[in-house]
């Protein structure tokens, strides 16, 4: 098929799959939020408030448009713009899979596949600073200055042990494109334990989480929007669909940084144990269980409107399970499967660490950073140059 | 696809670089600088040379500038004032900078070989290994010295960072 | 013929890479805030290093891409340095007009 063509669809597809996995993994923090403190969350719009993603894109394209006479207008206007495009690029060179056959095309569940994937996620990462370092100049605003000042030094910082962290499974994968790294994870040790860096780089993933919450000013960094400090930091000024543009521009940041961990640590679509032991069928047992507890639940509804809603999702989570078991639709959905569930996996991390933990202050941050996180990192890297070094073929 | 992209890129490029050297706000000159440097990493792109259009993007435009627009923005540097100098400059200046250019463009012209067409693709040699084993082979001496260049360059830094002076 | 050429020859990049390194030149001269001369600066070892990827890809060899990664790593470093003084000059004389830093002129 034509390249043109089929590089479209696929844009197509993904810039669809995203923007709307964008706006339910906001409404899924809430609830994972309002549970974590004991409420339930959003309930109103739709079942379960199900729909509360789309009344919030309503509400914001409605808004008016706040322009404050006292902003430098043309960064004003370009630094949303720039934090999400940026965000949003990133993604096109990570795969979801590996090379399937649709309708006899034969592609790669990925956009493109660069030989620097690994260096241009980093590249667009580190030019994403600017949306919120010029949101914070051009806004004219003592707390957003101090936000935009804050950001900068910290992306800076912890761009560092980021890279470094990186580093070191690249050294065990011997490439820089995610295609190739995730191949060099397949396969078991002895059968069983995948052979995911994970394993031998277990202090290089932590690094490289913890890099990363600093990288999407997520808690305990959030320190260039802190709420109780700077009222909301660098976007303090923005209103209407220019507020909603940072927004996505995080959470899109937060998607791409959980796929590369997911990509570069995580094995990315291989299963956790090999298919012999019946892999296969784990996405159907947890389905069709989910399904079986909620059509259960829906038997002996605790609320009037449990009664439909309830058998519903169950029947429809019946319906997915069994899609698992179609044999032309397997070499699809299973990697998809693993894939997504390790990247909702880390995810969930992001949204229960910000139910649990508190803010760092930024003398704590800087320090952290510089004195143990860089360290750390770097005699990681070194101790697993050496050992590759030493021992060549693993 | 080549010229088309080229000539996108060093437009903007141009365009930049003299809003760099107009503008009177800083923060505006840096953002023109990074204009520049991203669109040089795209022309890197198109001479094949992928690692360094990487490495422009991560250590120029992500590190170095996002320096300066730091430093601008915590010392929140104003515009510039009218300069007090005689306006022989701009008078004699801009006419030399084109005279400049002009001696410039014939003698490159008359160099190199009208035949010398840059296609995308007919050199590959830019990836990450090729770079990383020249730096590792042949350029292992410079490539040490640099390091020690950056660690001197760190401690001047925070010498310089520290109060007294 | 066409319009445009389907490639471009290789001196429309070394043109380019003089014209950036002339507009350097320019605001290195015209500027008077240090922080922008600074950065004309870079725009200079910018201009640079286009020609050394140009003549990299000329002679097929990945030697001129050594030096402009040599380039780009001493330039970060003259960048470290050169903020620490910039932020030093202005903590001492609160400016960052060139013109009026001058009290070594007589």
């Amino acid at each position: 098929m034509n390249f043109f063509i089929l590089s479209l669809i696929k844009a197509g597809l993904i810039a669809f799959v995203l923007l709307t996995t964008l706006a339910y993994l906001q409404w899924i923090e809430r609830k994972v939020l309002a549970h974590i403190q004991l409420r339930v969350g959003p309930q109103r719009v739709g079942p379960h408030g199900l729909l509360q993603p789309l009344a919030d894109v309503v509400k914001l394209l409605t808004k008016e448009d706040l322009l404050p006479p006292y902003v430098n207008k043309f960064f004003y206007m370009l630094a949303p713009f720039l934090a999400v495009t940026v965000a949003l690029i990133a993604i096109s060179v990570l795969p979801f899979g590996p090379e399937i056959e649709v309708f006899g095309v034969k592609t790669w569940m990925q956009l493109t596949d660069l030989k620097i994937g690994v260096l241009v996620v980093l590249g667009l990462s580190s030019i994403g600073v600017y949306g919120v370092a010029l949101a914070g100049w051009a806004s004219n605003n003592k707390y957003s200055l101090i936000g935009g000042l804050r950001s900068s030094a910290q992306m800076i910082s912890y761009e560092l042990p980021l890279a470094l962290a990186i580093a070191a499974p690249l050294l065990l994968s011997n490439s820089l494109s995610f295609r190739e790294i995730v191949d060099t994870q397949a396969g078991y040790y002895f059968g069983v334990i995948p052979r995911w860096n994970v394993i031998p780089q277990i202090f290089g993933f932590l690094i490289f989480m913890i890099a990363a919450f600093a990288e999407t000013n997520r808690i305990p960094f959030d320190l260039p929007e802190a709420e109780n400090e700077l009222v909301a930091g660098f976007h303090v000024e923005y209103s209407s669909m220019k507020f909603a543009a940072f927004f996505m521009a995080e959470y899109a940041n937060m998607v791409t940084v959980t796929a590369v961990a997911t990509l570069i640590f995580l094995g990315g679509w291989h299963a956790p144990f090999p298919v012999e032991y019946g892999s296969g069928f784990i996405p159907t047992l947890l389905f069709v269980g989910s399904g079986a507890i909620a059509l259960y639940h829906g038997l002996h509804p605790a609320r009037p409107f449990d009664r439909i809603t309830l058998p519903i999702t169950g029947v429809v989570f019946f319906g997915i399970g069994l899609l698992f078991l179609v044999p032309v639709l397997q070499p699809i959905l299973l990697p998809l499967f693993w894939f997504t569930a390790k990247t909702g996996a880390l995810l969930f991390v992001y949204i229960w660490i910000r139910g649990t933990l508190p803010r760092f202050r930024y003398d704590q941050l800087m320090k952290f950073a510089w004195t143990f996180l860089f360290p750390a990192a770097l005699l990681n890297l070194l101790i697993t140059a050496l050992l590759v070094a030493v021992f060549p073929n693993q | 696809m080549d010229a088309p992209l080229f000539l996108l890129f060093a437009f903007i490029a141009v365009a930049s670089a003299i809003s760099l050297v107009v503008q009177t706000h800083p923060i505006s000159s840096a953002l023109s600088l990074v204009g520049v440097m991203v669109s040089l990493a795209v022309l890197y792109l198109l001479l094949g040379a992928e690692f360094i259009a990487a490495a422009q993007i991560i250590v120029y435009a992500g590190a170095v500038m996002v320096l300066f627009v730091f430093v601008i923005m915590l010392l929140n540097a104003g515009t510039e004032h009218k300069s007090s100098k005689s306006p022989m400059v701009k008078w004699f200046g801009i006419p030399l900078l084109v005279v400049f250019i002009g001696v410039i463009s014939f003698i490159v012209q008359g160099m190199l070989p009208k035949s010398a067409l840059v296609v995308f693709g007919t050199f590959t040699q830019g990836g990450p290994l090729e770079v990383g084993r020249a730096l590792f082979t042949t350029y292992l001496l410079p490539f040490e010295v640099t390091s020690i260049l950056i660690l001197i360059a760190i401690i001047g830094a925070i010498v310089l960072a520290r109060k007294e002076i | 013929m066409p319009l445009l050429p389907a490639a471009v020859p290789l001196s429309w990049y070394l043109l380019l890479s003089a014209v950036l390194f002339s507009l350097g030149v320019a605001g290195f001269l015209f500027r008077k805030n240090i922080i922008t001369v600074f950065m004309s600066i870079e725009l200079m070892l910018n201009a640079v290093n286009l020609s050394f990827i140009a003549f990299s890809y000329h002679l097929k060899q990945v030697d001129g891409q050594i030096f402009s990664f040599f380039v780009m790593v001493v330039a970060a470093a003259e960048a470290a340095v050169g903020l620490g003084i910039i932020l030093t000059v202005y903590k001492n004389r609160s400016t960052l007009e060139i013109d009026e830093i001058d009290s070594m002129k007589n």
